[in-house]
C-alpha cells in the first residue's frame, strides 16, 4: 500500500468492440491511467485462464478482461463463455490468497470510449488500494538456487 | 565388482505408494534385480547417504526419484543423486508435480505447525514446537527444518524424464522396465530427454468407457448427493465434478470405471502449460446459463475450486502457492 | 572392501576402549515410512546414558486437508501411506459417514470390509516373509547374507517365493476389484460406495479366500516347524530384552473378538483386565498425545493414566497397539481356525497377556488366518452382490469419528466441518504413532543391555533392529530384501567428536 506504488496491469481486450472502445477513448483525448498494458484478443472467448495465471505469476497487480455486451460478440455467444471462466477463476483464485477485485471483467461496445477509460481508471485506483501483489518469480529463483550448487 | 549397470530408487516427501506400485510389478522385480545392480533403495536394502556420497559421480545409471522436497534433507539428496546418476527420473506425482502433500503449499509452515502440535488430543501446554537443533542434557541433536514452499524435482535439479501417477499404474512401470532392459541390450533408443514416460499422449476421457455427449449443466452435485451414478455415462455429464478433461492418460480410466471421478493423479495431459487453469476452462465451458446470477448458483455445487482444480498439481503450477505461504 | 573397513573397525573399537566414546549416531534407519534415525549417548563409563529415536519428517495433513470437501477424505488420507492407504480410506469412510449422520446399507459395509481383508493378507503376509520372518526362519546368528526372503527360501523351499507373490497377487486383486486401483482405493464415499460386485468378480475373490486360508495355515505350520520347534528362537522370544509391560489396545466386535473394521476400542492393562472400552467418538476422553522439541512425531499415551516419560508398567499412560497388542486385548477370533490359533499361541507362551515383543509376528500370522477365513465369509455372504451400495446423506454434516484397526495399530480420523460438509478441522492419531513411545523405549532397552563401557559388539546392529522392527514401523514392506537386511549404520565419534570409524551392518 506504498503511497508510490504504480499498479502494473495486463488487460486483454476483444478485438471487436472494446479494443475500438480504447481506440475511441485515444482519438477523443479522453485520460485513463498509463498502467494497463493491452493485449488484443479476436474475442474474450479467446481468453484462456492461463493467460490470467501467468501474467499474476509474471508481475502484473490486476488483470482486466473486456469484451462485447453479452448478445452482441461477433461471434455469436463466447462472451459468455469468457463470462463464466471469468467468474470461475476468481473463485479458484481465492484459494490462492488473490483479491477478486484484482480480476476485472469489463463489457465496453466500441462506443464507449468514455466508459471504458472510466472503468480503468476506477480500477487501476482499486488496485493501488490493495497494493502490490508482488508473485515471487519462481523459475528464477530456482534457476538461482540450482547453479549455487552446482558451483559448491 | 558387478559389471551390472548401477540402478537406484530413492522417496522423500512420499508415502510410499510407489514403492508398492514397483513391487507390483511382481516378477518384473526380478528383471531388474538380474539386469541392474540396485545400489541404493533405503526402503528395500543396505544404502547409506555415505554409499552415495563415496561413489564416482555419473556411476548410477538410472534413478528412479519419488517423492517432493519438502526438507532441506530431501533437498540435499536431490542434489547429490543428481551428481550420482546418469538419468534421473521424476517418478510419480509427488516428484513431478507435488501430489497431495503440495496443498501444503495453500498454508505457511507456521500453520502447519500451530496446527499438529496444537490438535484437540494434543497435551501442549507450554506450545512445544518441534526444532531442527534441541539441546538435550546429553549433547544437541538435530532434524532437518521444513522449507517454505514444497517444490518438485525438477524445480530444484535437472530432471531426464517425467513418470507421472499416484502411483504409476503397475503395467507402465512393467512397461518402462521393458523399455530400459531393452534399450541396455541395444535393441532400442531412450526417449527424448524430457519426455514423459509410462503414460498416454492423451486425457483419460480418450481411455474412460463411458458415454459422452454435448454437456450441459444446470447443477454440480456432490457424489454423495447422488451415487449411485448411472455406470454408462459421462461423470462430468451427470453433474460430478470429474478431472478426465485435462488429466494425462495411461491409467486406462480406472475410477471412473468403478464409478468415482477421476481426481486427476497423472497430471497434465500433454500441452497443458496450467493443469488447474485447463480445467477451470472445461468445467465453465458446460455450465448451461448465460446471467451472472445463475452461473454462480451453478458454480456454487463446487465449493472448492482450488483443491478441485490443483489437487495434485498445485506445487507445478504456475503460481504454485497461496501468498499464505510466501507473503511476509 | 567392506571387509577390510570391518576388520579395520574392530582395531579402531580396541583402541577407543581407552578413549572413550561419547555418541553413537544410526543414520538413516531404513525400513520405516519416510526416514528415522537414533543418537545414542553414552556416560563416562560407556554405558548408555539415553538414546533418541528420531522421526525427521512432516507433510501437515492436519493443516491441508482443512477447507476440502469432507467426501475426499478417503481419496486425499490414502496418500498419508502408500502402504497402508486401505486403512486410511476406511476410517476416513467412516468419519465421513458420521460426519453425515448416514448409515451405510449392509453391501456397501460388506464390500469395504472384503476390501480390507484383501488388504490385511497382503500387508501381514509381506510383513512376516520379508521383515520378521527372516530372523527367524534363518535365525538372528545367521550369516547376514542369508537374513532376508532369498535365506527364506533357501530354508523352507523355492515354492514360499511363489506362494508369496501370489498372496499379494490375489490381495491387491481383491483390492483393486472393489477399490478400482491396487494402491489408493477410490470407491468409498459418505453413506456407501461406489462399486457393484458382480457374481463373476464375486467368485474370483471367493477363489482367491480359500487360497488365502490354506496360504495362512502353511504359513502357521512353518512357524511352528521352524521357530517353535527350536529353542534357540523360543528362548529369543521369550527373552527380556524385548518385553515391556505396558497396556494394549485393540479393536473389538460385540462379543470382545478381534475386528479390523469396526467395534469398539478395547484397552487392557499389563496384567490383562480390561480398563476401558469406548465408542470411537469418544476417543478424546482416553487418548492424548505428547509433544517433544526433539521429533516431529508425537507420543499418544491413556489420558486416564497421564504421561509419565518413557517407562512402562500400569503407571505410565504408555500403549501398544499391534497385533499382539488386539490378541491380548480381545477374548478370542471370531473364525473358528484363528481361533485355534490365538488359543495356542497364548498357551505356548504362559498365558494372556503376552509382553514379549518379538511375538509380534507370530500374531500376525493368527490375524492373517482370520483376514483370509473372514474374506470368505464376506464373498459367500448372500447380500455381496446386491446393487443397494449407498444411502443418500439426508442430515447436515458436522463432526464425526471413524476408527478402524490399521495392521500397524488403531487408526483414529476425526473430523470437524462445516455445514457444507467441507473440512474446519482434522485430527489423525496412525497406527505405528501409537507405538512410537514404545519404539523409542525398546530401542533404548536394547542399546543399554548391549553397549557396555563403550563398545559397541556387532551383536547390537542386528539387536537394536530387532527391537524396533518387531514394531513394523509404516513401512516394513521390503520384499525385495536381496541382499536387503536393514541397512544400519553406526558411527563411531571419539571425545573430540570425529568420526573415527563406521560399523556398516552389510557384508559385499
Amino acid at each position: 500500500m506504498s503511497e508510490n506504488f504504480e499498479p502494473v496491469i495486463v488487460g486483454f481486450t476483444c478485438n471487436w468492440c472494446s479494443y475500438r472502445a480504447a481506440d475511441t477513448a485515444g482519438t477523443a483525448r479522453v485520460k485513463y491511467a498509463p498502467n494497463v498494458r493491452l493485449i488484443r484478443l479476436m474475442c474474450s472467448g479467446r481468453l484462456d485462464p492461463t493467460f490470467v495465471m501467468k501474467a499474476l505469476a509474471g508481475g502484473a497487480d490486476g488483470v482486466l478482461i473486456t469484451g462485447c455486451h453479452p448478445g452482441d460478440c461477433h461471434y455469436i455467444e463466447q462472451n459468455y463463455k469468457a463470462l463464466r471462466r471469468f467468474l470461475l477463476l476468481r473463485r479458484t483464485l481465492k484459494g490462492f490468497g488473490i483479491e477478486p477485485e484484482r480480476i476485472k471483467l469489463v463489457w465496453a461496445s466500441a462506443a464507449e470510449g468514455m466508459k471504458l477509460a472510466h472503468e480503468i481508471n476506477s480500477f487501476v485506483e482499486e488496485v493501488r488500494r490493495l497494493g502490490p501483489l508482488s508473485w515471487p518469480k519462481w523459475a528464477a529463483e530456482d534457476a538461482e538456487h540450482q547453479q549455487l550448487e552446482v558451483a559448491a | 565388482m558387478s559389471a551390472k549397470p548401477k540402478f537406484a530408487m530413492y522417496w522423500a516427501a512420499s508415502c510410499g505408494g510407489c514403492e508398492i506400485a514397483v513391487l507390483n510389478t511382481h516378477e518384473k522385480i526380478l528383471d531388474v534385480d538380474a539386469n541392474f545392480d540396485v545400489v541404493f533403495w533405503p526402503v528395500a536394502m543396505d544404502a547409506k547417504y555415505q554409499d552415495v556420497e563415496a561413489m564416482e559421480d555419473k556411476s548410477i545409471l538410472l534413478t528412479l526419484w519419488n517423492g517432493g522436497i519438502r526438507t532441506e534433507e530431501n533437498e540435499h539428496l536431490a542434489h547429490l543423486l543428481r551428481k550420482k546418476s546418469q538419468i534421473l527420473v521424476a517418478f510419480g506425482s509427488c516428484a513431478t508435480e507435488g501430489c497431495v502433500p503440495g496443498l501444503a503449499n495453500l498454508c505457511s509452515v507456521e500453520e502447519i505447525f500451530d496446527v499438529a502440535y496444537h490438535t484437540v488430543s494434543t497435551d501442549n501446554p507450554q506450545g512445544i514446537h518441534p526444532q531442527p537443533v534441541v539441546k538435550v542434557p546429553e549433547g544437541e541433536i538435530t532434524i532437518p527444518a521444513l522449507k517454505p514452499v514444497l517444490k518438485t524435482l525438477a524445480q530444484v535439479v535437472d530432471v531426464d524424464y517425467y513418470m507421472p501417477g499416484c502411483p504409476p499404474e503397475s503395467h507402465q512401470i512393467a512397461a518402462v522396465i521393458d523399455l530400459v532392459i531393452a534399450v541396455l541390450q541395444g535393441k532400442a533408443q531412450l526417449p527424448p530427454k524430457g519426455s514423459v514416460i509410462g503414460a498416454g499422449n492423451s486425457t483419460v476421457c480418450d481411455e474412460c468407457p463411458r458415454a459422452r455427449n454435448v454437456k450441459h449443466i444446470t447443477a454440480f452435485h456432490r457424489i454423495q448427493e447422488v451415487a449411485p451414478l448411472d455406470p454408462n455415462l459421462c461423470i462430468l455429464e451427470q453433474g460430478v465434478p470429474c478431472n478426465g478433461p485435462a488429466t494425462r492418460s495411461g491409467c486406462h480410466a480406472r475410477c471412473p470405471s468403478v464409478g468415482a471421478q477421476c481426481i486427476g493423479c497423472y497430471g497434465p495431459a500433454e500441452g497443458v502449460l496450467d493443469y488447474g487453469a485447463r480445467l477451470v476452462t472445461a468445467f465453465a465451458s458446460v455450465v448451461d446459463a448465460k446471467e451472472p446470477a445463475e452461473i454462480e448458483a451453478i458454480l456454487d455445487g463446487i465449493p472448492d475450486p482450488t483443491g478441485q482444480f490443483y489437487r495434485f498439481n498445485l506445487a507445478d503450477s504456475l503460481l504454485r502457492a497461496s501468498t499464505k505461504a510466501w507473503k511476509k | 572392501m567392506r571387509n577390510e573397513n570391518l576388520h579395520f573397525a574392530f582395531k579402531i573399537l580396541t583402541f577407543l576402549e581407552e578413549t572413550m566414546t561419547q555418541r553413537i549416531t544410526i543414520d538413516p534407519i531404513t525400513r520405516l515410512e519416510g526416514h528415522g534415525k537414533i543418537d545414542i549417548f553414552l556416560d563416562d563409563k560407556g554405558d548408555v546414558a539415553n538414546s533418541y529415536f528420531q522421526i525427521p519428517e512432516l507433510r501437515g495433513f492436519e493443516r491441508f486437508c482443512v477447507g476440502r470437501p469432507v467426501e475426499e477424505m478417503p481419496l486425499l488420507t490414502n496418500r498419508i501411506c502408500g502402504v497402508c492407504p486401505e486403512a486410511h480410506h476406511m476410517a476416513a469412510a467412516k468419519a465421513a459417514d458420521a460426519v453425515y449422520h448416514v448409515d451405510p446399507p449392509r453391501t456397501a459395509k460388506l464390500l469395504r470390509e472384503l476390501l480390507y481383508m484383501g488388504f490385511y493378507a497382503t500387508d501381514h503376509t509381506t510383513h512376516f516373509y520379508a521383515l520378521g520372518g527372516p530372523d527367524f526362519i534363518v535365525g538372528p546368528d545367521a550369516p547376514v547374507a542369508e537374513r532376508n526372503i532369498l535365506g527364506v527360501i533357501h530354508k523352507v523351499g523355492l515354492e514360499i517365493g511363489g506362494k508369496v507373490i501370489q498372496m499379494r497377487k490375489y490381495g491387491h486383486t481383491t483390492v483393486e476389484i472393489i477399490g478400482g486401483r491396487k494402491v489408493h482405493p477410490a470407491t468409498s464415499i459418505p453413506g456407501g460406495i461406489t462399486k457393484i460386485l458382480s457374481e463373476e468378480e464375486r467368485k474370483q475373490i471367493e477363489d482367491m479366500g480359500r487360497w488365502a486360508i490354506d496360504f495362512a495355515l502353511f504359513s502357521l505350520q512353518a512357524f511352528k516347524d521352524i521357530v517353535l520347534a527350536n529353542k534357540t528362537y523360543l528362548d529369543l522370544i521369550v527373552g527380556d530384552v524385548y518385553t515391556h509391560h505396558t497396556y494394549y489396545m485393540g479393536l473389538v466386535d460385540a462379543n470382545n473378538k478381534v475386528n479390523f473394521y469396526d467395534g469398539k476400542v478395547r484397552v487392557v492393562d499389563p496384567d490383562g483386565k480390561e480398563f476401558c472400552k469406548y465408542e470411537p467418538k469418544d476417543y478424546l476422553e482416553h487418548i492424548a498425545e505428547h509433544v517433544e522439541p526433539w521429533t516431529y512425531l508425537k507420543f499418544p499415551y491413556l489420558k486416564q493414566v497421564g504421561w509419565k516419560g518413557f517407562t512402562d508398567g500400569k503407571d505410565s499412560g504408555v500403549y501398544m497397539a499391534t497385533p499382539l497388542s488386539r490378541l491380548n486385548a480381545a477374548d478370542g477370533m471370531a473364525t473358528p481356525r484363528a481361533q485355534e490359533a490365538y488359543e495356542e499361541l497364548f498357551a505356548t507362551l504362559g498365558g494372556k497377556p503376552v509382553h514379549q515383543r518379538l511375538a509380534i509376528h507370530w500374531a500376525r500370522l493368527v490375524e492373517l488366518l482370520y483376514a483370509a477365513e473372514h474374506w470368505v465369509e464376506l464373498a459367500t455372504d448372500p447380500e455381496i452382490t446386491s446393487p443397494h451400495v449407498h444411502n443418500v446423506p439426508t442430515e447436515t454434516p458436522t463432526e464425526g469419528v471413524g476408527i478402524v484397526e490399521a495392521p500397524r495399530g488403531t487408526l483414529t480420523h476425526h473430523y470437524v466441518t462445516d455445514e457444507r460438509g467441507l473440512l474446519k478441522k482434522v485430527n489423525l492419531i496412525v497406527g505405528t504413532t501409537n507405538n512410537y513411545a514404545p519404539i523409542q523405549m525398546s530401542t533404548n532397552k536394547a542399546a543399554r543391555s548391549l553397549i557396555h563401557g563403550g563398545k559397541a559388539t556387532e551383536g547390537l546392529l542386528n539387536m537394536v533392529e530387532m527391537a524396533f522392527r518387531a514394531y513394523d514401523p509404516c513401512f516394513g514392506c521390503a520384499t525385495h530384501s536381496l541382499p536387503g537386511q536393514m541397512p544400519l549404520e553406526i558411527k563411531i565419534h571419539d571425545k573430540s567428536g570425529q568420526v573415527v570409524d563406521v560399523l556398516k551392518q552389510f557384508v559385499e
